[in-house]
């Protein structure tokens, strides 16, 4: 039992040592820039408005979206650094599917969320078969297929969107496909996306697929050696089209909670670079189904109460984005110092031990 | 730089690793200009004495004396300060670069980077009749050479004591006569060096002092000049001399594997495995002898499923299986024990029973359908434990912690999992502890009794000679020999794996 407390504890160390690195970090750029951190931190610790706190859980549920979709490839030694492109095109194929309401109430959800999935995988296929079909590394082809599905989003949604004064975006969702969200507060304070939801089941459903299932285990193999997992007779080209495509489908769903909870359209309201931030959550929470969920709790609180910060202190809100750049940063570098320290000390234990028995 | 070398003394010096202390109340005295052997069967804590020399690992007791004045080296750098370099058996050099630009990396305050570093090279080749060329590619050179070069490399940067890690292991006789003279010469010049090795041969011919080691300790010092070979074995390997005797046949009819005609060729078309036939029956163990690097790691491959031949058949008893991948092979009842086991035989950061899935993903009991069965892995793992002895707190213990014969005894007892046909056993016990030997010797002669087909792939002759029915010689890609184990002596396999045999082809 005991050890277990200790395993619990070991696990914390390296993101405690990550987050304590970061607040240090940012009071020292505050204070060179002549600011007070004094009112930084009170701001950023004081009790959050109703507001800011469904905020939170909203930006929460799509930061951990992205950040699974980033952690499937990054478990198996993918880096998918096209979430972003993947959930641009996916959401832009999504909204313009369910404004054109081929369908009606719960079949459009349904149907649409399909396509959310199928486009984000294909899209992310594509780089899945230039890397197994052509060797091109995959850093390089998602980075390329940000810029094009982000371009091609822009130029369809320009070419077909509703215009409407300076503005452009996709038809209005009817009001039957709108999923009703939950208002814990005052109806002005907003409602918690019902969609949300989406990534519990997502969450749970990737602990499920790494830890109980052979295809999960063939994933974690591929990770942890690609020459083992060759020699233990795992098809590399087949895990880096399935991971590829799977990471994919999961980025096709980030923005659709957002969709169906309150923008309704693809256009100004659509919220990009959570792609980026799902690769920095996943960083930070190890890929693990558990701390990704407090890394991207910690991000959305970070962004949404630095808000606070507009009203009664001199400091730009823009200097959370240090304090999340540094805290991704250390992790790494806290994690790799923790994770050869016990293995050191596991090896202590086992001598010990043995020598015992 | 004084002439005189340095004397070097280990006294009582005590390491511990996982589940085996390693080296325990060591004691060695380098005399300075000597050449001094430090002999000892594969896991009698050699390696590790070398590393703590080095500076590579801490010893947790004992000390070090160089001169007579007590050192601590926290790093290879303080060993090399104090006059202490080292050549390992895998070389670590930039095949891109030149003799030059290797001498140079890293220690480029010594001579410079230009005309002093050349000129200083040229002064070490000369001296010692290296033969080096500051400005040649080191991939233009040879296995001997590069090796001279590490020796260089180390002397350039000022070392009196040269460790050598079995530094014949990976040379042709000629090319090991060549070393012994380069050996002497340094000698001359007042150098030490620290010769590894298990070959005993070896160590008669060229040492002045010979210290034995046994199971972490030394247990012995011998002078060459009156010791017996046979002295120097007894001493090795004490009362217990484990050799994998041979026992009768077990050779069915049934041919288990047949491969026809294989060819495997690199991505520039070069042949690296040429027209390989042979055929294992159930019961037999085939051994395969060679020098390494002859095409043994393709032959692997290539029977796994690993890599694809270029022309030629594989059947498994009536598949023909010439282009099946390794999970089909492995479902169909091939086992793999792999030359190396971090790397293709383990994750090492995973506990025992992940371990005891890998390669075994696709059958019972790691699996029920998709899912894995975590309880009937986990009680697999157990008996496996219990039935190969492998010495390990538990199975949630992570692979790494494990010392290497224990990490080798839990892949055998794996891959003997779920009744295979075929075993492919690359060097199965090398590196690991007497005891592990022995004990995977027995459980690979076991299974041979029961039916088993062996591929049996090694560099230890006497491994082959024991184990083994039929030995096959290979030699760059091609099959060039067949011995009859029971009349084949260790010479006759060594003349062969280096082309001197009748049989070779040129």
């Amino acid at each position: 039992m005991t050890s277990r407390v200790q395993a619990v504890l070991m696990a914390l160390l390296a993101p405690a040592i990550a987050v304590l690195v970061a607040v240090i970090a940012t009071s020292a750029v505050i204070l060179a820039v002549g600011s007070a951190p004094g009112d930084f931190w009170s701001a950023m610790f004081s009790n959050p408005l109703p507001r800011i706190k469904v905020n939170v859980v909203n930006q929460t549920a799509i930061i951990y979206i992205s950040a699974v979709a980033a952690a499937i490839g990054f478990r198996m030694g993918l880096f998918n650094i096209g979430i972003e492109g993947q959930y641009t095109i996916a959401s832009f194929a999504a909204a313009s599917f369910a404004g054109a309401a081929y369908l009606s109430g719960f079949a459009n959800i349904a149907v649409t969320l399909l396509i959310a999935i199928v486009v984000g995988a294909g899209w992310a296929g594509i780089a899945g078969l230039l890397k197994v079909t052509r060797g091109v590394s995959e850093v390089i082809s998602t980075i390329m297929l940000n810029s094009i599905a982000i371009t091609m989003a822009g130029y369809l949604l320009n070419r077909y969107g509703v215009h409407e004064g300076n503005t452009v975006h996709t038809t209005k969702l009817s009001g039957d496909s709108k999923v009703a969200g939950w208002a814990p507060f005052e109806p002005r304070d907003g409602q918690v996306w019902a969609l949300a939801l989406l990534a519990v089941a997502i969450g749970v459903g990737f602990w499920v697929l790494l830890n109980k299932t052979r295809f999960g285990f063939d994933l974690r193999a591929s990770g942890q050696s690609e020459t083992a997992a060759l020699a233990s007779g795992i098809n590399p080209k087949r895990m880096v089209l399935i991971s590829m495509l799977l990471s994919g489908a999961v980025a096709g769903l980030i923005w659709m909670p957002a969709y169906f909870g309150g923008a309704g359209s693809y256009g100004t309201a659509f919220q990009g670079g959570l792609g980026f931030t799902g690769l920095a959550v996943a960083l930070l929470g190890r890929n693990s189904p558990l701390g990704m969920f407090f890394g991207a709790v910690l991000f959305a609180y970070l962004t949404a109460q630095s808000n606070t910060l507009t009203f009664g202190s001199d400091i730009s809100p823009s200097i959370v984005e240090i304090t999340q750049g540094v805290a991704v940063l250390a992790v790494v570098v806290a994690y790799e110092v923790v994770r050869r320290w016990r293995s050191r000390l596991e090896q202590r234990q086992v001598a010990r031990e043995l020598v015992a028995a | 730089m004084v002439d005189q070398a340095s004397s070097v003394r280990l006294s009582a010096i005590t390491k511990r690793f996982p589940g085996v202390v390693a080296n325990h109340d060591v004691d060695l005295t380098i005399r300075p200009g000597t050449v001094h052997a430090l002999v000892g069967e594969n896991g009698a804590g050699k390696s590790t004495l070398m590393k703590i020399l080095y500076g590579v690992q801490k010893p947790d007791e004992g000390t070090i004396a160089i001169d007579g004045e007590d050192v601590s080296f926290a790093s290879p750098t303080d060993a090399i300060k104090r006059g202490i370099g080292m050549v390992f058996q895998h070389f670590m050099l930039a095949d891109n670069l030149t003799v030059l630009e290797n001498m140079v990396l890293g220690a480029e305050k010594l001579h410079g980077i230009g005309d002093g570093a050349r000129e200083e090279i040229r002064r070490i080749s000369d001296r010692f009749g290296f033969g080096l060329e500051p400005d040649t590619l080191v991939e233009k050179l040879g296995v001997a050479a590069r090796q001279r070069l590490e020796i260089a490399k180390v002397l350039y940067r000022g070392a009196r004591v040269i460790i050598l890690d079995e530094p014949t292991a990976v040379l042709v006789p000629q090319e090991v006569d060549a070393l012994f003279e380069n050996l002497r010469e340094l000698k001359q010049a007042g150098n030490s060096v620290l010769f590894i090795s298990h070959k005993l041969d070896e160590v008669l011919a060229i040492a002045d002092d010979i210290t034995v080691m046994r199971r972490g300790t030394t247990v012995g010092t011998a002078d060459p000049q009156t010791v017996t070979k046979h002295e120097l074995a007894e001493l090795m390997v004490g009362d217990e001399l484990p050799s994998p005797a041979t026992e009768e046949s077990t050779v069915t009819d049934v041919v288990q594997l047949r491969l026809d005609g294989v060819t495997v060729t690199d991505e520039f078309g070069r042949d690296l495995l040429s027209d390989i036939s042979l055929q294992i029956r159930r019961g037999e163990v085939l051994g395969i002898a060679g020098v390494e690097g002859n095409g043994q790691t393709e032959l692997v491959d290539v029977v796994m499923g690993m890599r694809d031949p270029a022309s030629g058949s594989i059947h498994l008893e009536n598949d023909d299986v010439t282009h099946w991948h390794t999970r089909k092979l492995r479902e169909s009842g091939v086992g793999y024990i792999p030359e190396d086991r971090h790397r293709h035989g383990l994750l090492l950061d995973s506990p025992l029973w992940e371990n005891r899935i890998l390669g075994h993903q696709t059958r019972p009991p790691s699996v029920k359908g998709p899912w894995i069965n975590r309880s009937g892995a986990r009680q697999d793992t157990e008996r496996i434990i219990a039935d190969y002895d492998v010495r390990t707190p538990g199975i949630d213990t992570v692979a790494r912690a494990l010392s290497g014969g224990n990490q080798q005894k839990l892949i055998v007892g794996r891959e003997m999992s779920g009744d295979p046909h075929l075993l492919v056993a690359a060097h199965p016990t090398r590196g690991v502890d007497v005891g592990a030997q022995a004990a995977i010797w027995d459980h690979i002669k076991r299974a041979r009794r029961e039916g088993l087909a062996v591929l049996l792939i090694s560099a230890d002759l006497d491994e082959l000679i024991g184990l083994s029915d039929t030995i096959r010689v290979i030699l760059r890609g091609r099959l060039v020999g067949t011995f009859d184990p029971s009349s084949a002596t260790p010479q006759d396999l060594g003349r062969a794996m280096t082309g001197a045999g009748e049989e070779a082809v040129s």
